[in-house]
């Protein structure tokens, strides 16, 4: 009894905070557009009894999924974040996974200060930060003025409302998700294995491809899902910070919901962007369980 | 059938294949290695000996490559091995925690050293094979180090480091994470391979009777030095001072005032008992303070005063340990000096023929114990 409370606290939570909000959105997705409050018929009536609920059921279908796949605008949009996901999520690899191992070859009484480094950003608020690129990125922003400055460029570089502008946003808003796994995979790796790989013929640089890469593997999956699955969904970034030509599928869902008032194709919209995403959830936990049965608990 | 007994470093025409040449290390302030001149000889199984922080480690550590020396040389077969790094270097180590790669297979971690290498592939594969079979780990190849035994990871990491037949091969506490029963069946396995294989052998230990079992010759450390140098059988029988005495084995120091008598001396130790005489060698001048080292094995342990023999005192009986095949007798003498002997449990325990409190006699020839600079 004990356990079964136990179990039914994590799935009740699941019940309430998930499943029942996405089986409102899944209804409003095969709904109707309307003038009315709220905007899509039809509503569930009970005061007409049995009659009414048939009534309900019979005006729902697949209309709204069938007109997503008949204008490009979606498909490019989902397309076009995929790319921009993947492109950014290999992107803060690369610059995260240098960090990490430069915190995890520190000496241990720096450790908890460049910790507290990685995260002091989520301190201030999301939206400050992502305005305050604006102030960096724009024509007339620091970065420009001092590249004009230095005399670099004489042109002022066209950054902001750029895909560039985008990926410099994600890279930066989720560089500490890429850290952390990373550095936790890497602080743990021992020392007398790269010594070990010295002592049987590699120099530097091929035990670290042999021995230290392998071994923070499971760290750089995890932090690249980290990365990519918020990344495919992003809206703040793309529309503060991208141009009319940044496509992307979030910032599609927004104005489907809020400009167009079009509630039905938005939850269609949100609904497929779901799918795409419990694909490489489903691969992360995957390989979760692998790790955990590759380290032998 | 005459035997020659291994012993280049008495040989005048040898040439060592590792030599330390005026070597120190220090690490800040610290000198982990001070001044220290040694040679070791091909095939031989040489044992570095010592407490914890006493530099054996870091000796073994030069020896790879992973530091260097402060001052002085090191020399491998006649080569000056400095800027050498370790991977150029024809010396492999298996470490104290064996550092096996996780993410490889036994087969692979073996092959590692040898892929690096560049060898064919068939040759990597039948020499896996034979180092899999020197260490009877042929069914464990496929398996993760994670998936096998403390014993048998032990067996991986020498396999490994075998592997490229290195000119000598350095083990750091090698035994140290095993169960004593193991760890006494793994010592002879041990001197099996490096026999087979004629690999000079450095091991690491702080456990002298592991030193004392495989060591062709034991290399006794303390503070950054070598005390004494010298086959097992020496350092036990003949140490050069108390500390080597009391750090190999169990051992009765008795210090007193020597006087030159005959082929030794005579030794008083305390007030109002008779001297103890001692035959030696050592050289302490006409008289002078000394110490006098006698392993309870040596000390007989009698109801009565024994006749003829050189030295024979009183004492009491205050504790004895029951070791099973042996008792040790811890005896109060006169004047306060405590003295183990150590007797063989030849007969049932109850009929033992002393007791606690009892009034016993300790004898011992006036060759058993050592004189030694006080």
């Amino acid at each position: 009894m004990r356990r079964f409370t136990l179990i039914a606290v994590p799935y009740f939570w699941l019940l309430v905070l998930f499943l029942v909000p996405f089986i409102i959105v899944f209804k409003i997705s095969l709904s109707d557009t309307a003038l009315a409050i709220p905007p899509y018929t039809p509503t569930l009536d009970l005061s007409s009894g049995w009659e009414g609920i048939r009534g309900f059921f019979a005006a729902l279908d697949w209309e709204n999924f069938t007109f997503l796949t008949t204008d490009d605008l979606y498909w490019k949009a989902y397309l076009s974040s995929l790319q921009i996901a993947a492109i950014s999520t290999l992107l803060t690899l690369l610059v995260g996974y240098p960090v990490a191992y430069g915190m995890a070859q520190s000496p241990d009484e720096w450790r908890p200060t460049l910790m507290m480094l990685v995260i002091l950003p989520f301190w201030t608020s999301f939206l400050i930060r992502v305005y305050s690129w604006m102030g960096i990125l724009s024509n007339e922003g620091f970065l420009n003025q001092f590249l004009l400055w230095t005399g670099l460029i004489s042109e002022p570089l066209q950054i902001l409302n750029t895909n560039k502008a985008v990926y410099i946003g994600i890279i930066y808003t989720y560089l500490p998700f890429m850290i952390l796994p990373i550095y936790s995979a890497l602080e743990k790796l021992d020392a007398s294995l790269l010594e070990a790989a010295e002592d049987l013929g590699c120099s530097r640089i091929t035990a670290f491809w042999l021995v230290t890469i392998p071994l923070s593997k499971q760290g750089i999956i995890a932090g690249c899902f980290l990365v990519f699955i918020p990344a495919l969904g992003e809206f703040v970034i793309p529309s503060l910070l991208g141009g009319s030509k940044t496509l992307m599928i979030g910032k599609v869902l927004w104005e489907e919901f809020f400009s167009n008032r079009d509630w039905p194709v938005a939850s269609a919209v949100a609904v497929i962007l779901l799918l795409i995403l419990i694909i490489p959830i489903v691969l992360f936990q995957r390989n979760e369980q692998k790790q955990r049965e590759a380290e032998g608990q | 059938m005459a035997q020659t007994v291994f012993a280049p470093w008495e040989e005048a025409d040898q040439k060592p294949l590792i030599q330390f040449k005026n070597v120190t290390k220090r690490f800040g302030d610290f000198v982990a290695i001070d001044n220290l001149t040694q040679d070791i000889y091909a095939q031989e199984f040489f044992a570095l000996l010592g407490p914890s922080g006493c530099g054996k480690t870091t000796m073994m550590r030069m020896l790879a490559g992973f530091e260097t020396p402060t001052e002085g040389q090191i020399l491998i077969a006649g080569h000056d091995m400095k800027g050498v790094p370790p991977n150029k270097r024809a010396v492999n180590m298996m470490f104290q925690s064996y550092a096996l790669f996780p993410h490889l297979t036994v087969a692979e971690n073996i092959a590692f050293g040898l892929k690096r290498e560049g060898k064919p592939k068939p040759e990597i594969e039948d020499r896996v094979d034979e180092m899999l079979r020197l260490t009877r780990l042929e069914k464990f190849g496929k398996r993760k180090p994670h998936q096998i035994s403390g014993g048998q990871r032990q067996r991986v990491a020498l396999a490994r480091s075998l592997a490229k037949a290195p000119k000598l091969l350095l083990l750091d506490e090698p035994l140290g994470a095993l169960d004593k029963k193991l760890r006494q069946e793994t010592q002879f396995e041990l001197m099996d391979i490096q026999e087979k294989t004629g690999t000079t052998f450095v091991i690491v230990t702080h456990d002298q009777e592991e030193a004392m079992t495989v060591a062709s010759r034991v290399a006794v450390m303390d503070e950054g030095q070598i005390i004494q140098v010298a086959t097992p059988a020496d350092i036990y029988e003949r140490p050069n001072s108390v500390y080597v005495a009391d750090f190999i084995g169990d051992v009765n120091i008795i210090n007193g005032h020597a006087t030159r008598a005959g082929d030794g001396y005579d030794i008083a130790y305390a007030e109002g008992t008779g001297k103890l005489h001692a035959k030696t060698t050592t050289d302490l001048g006409n008289e002078g303070k000394c110490a006098l080292a006698i392993r309870p094995e040596k000390v007989s342990i009698t109801a009565q005063k024994p006749a003829k023999v050189t030295n024979a005192v009183k004492g009491k009986i205050i504790d004895i340990a029951y070791l099973g095949n042996l008792s040790t007798y811890h005896v109060e003498l006169k004047g306060g000096q405590m003295v183990k002997a150590q007797t063989a449990n030849t007969r049932r325990l109850e009929r033992r023929s002393f007791t606690w409190e009892d009034d016993v006699w300790l004898s011992w020839t006036d060759t058993a114990a050592i004189v030694l600079e006080g």
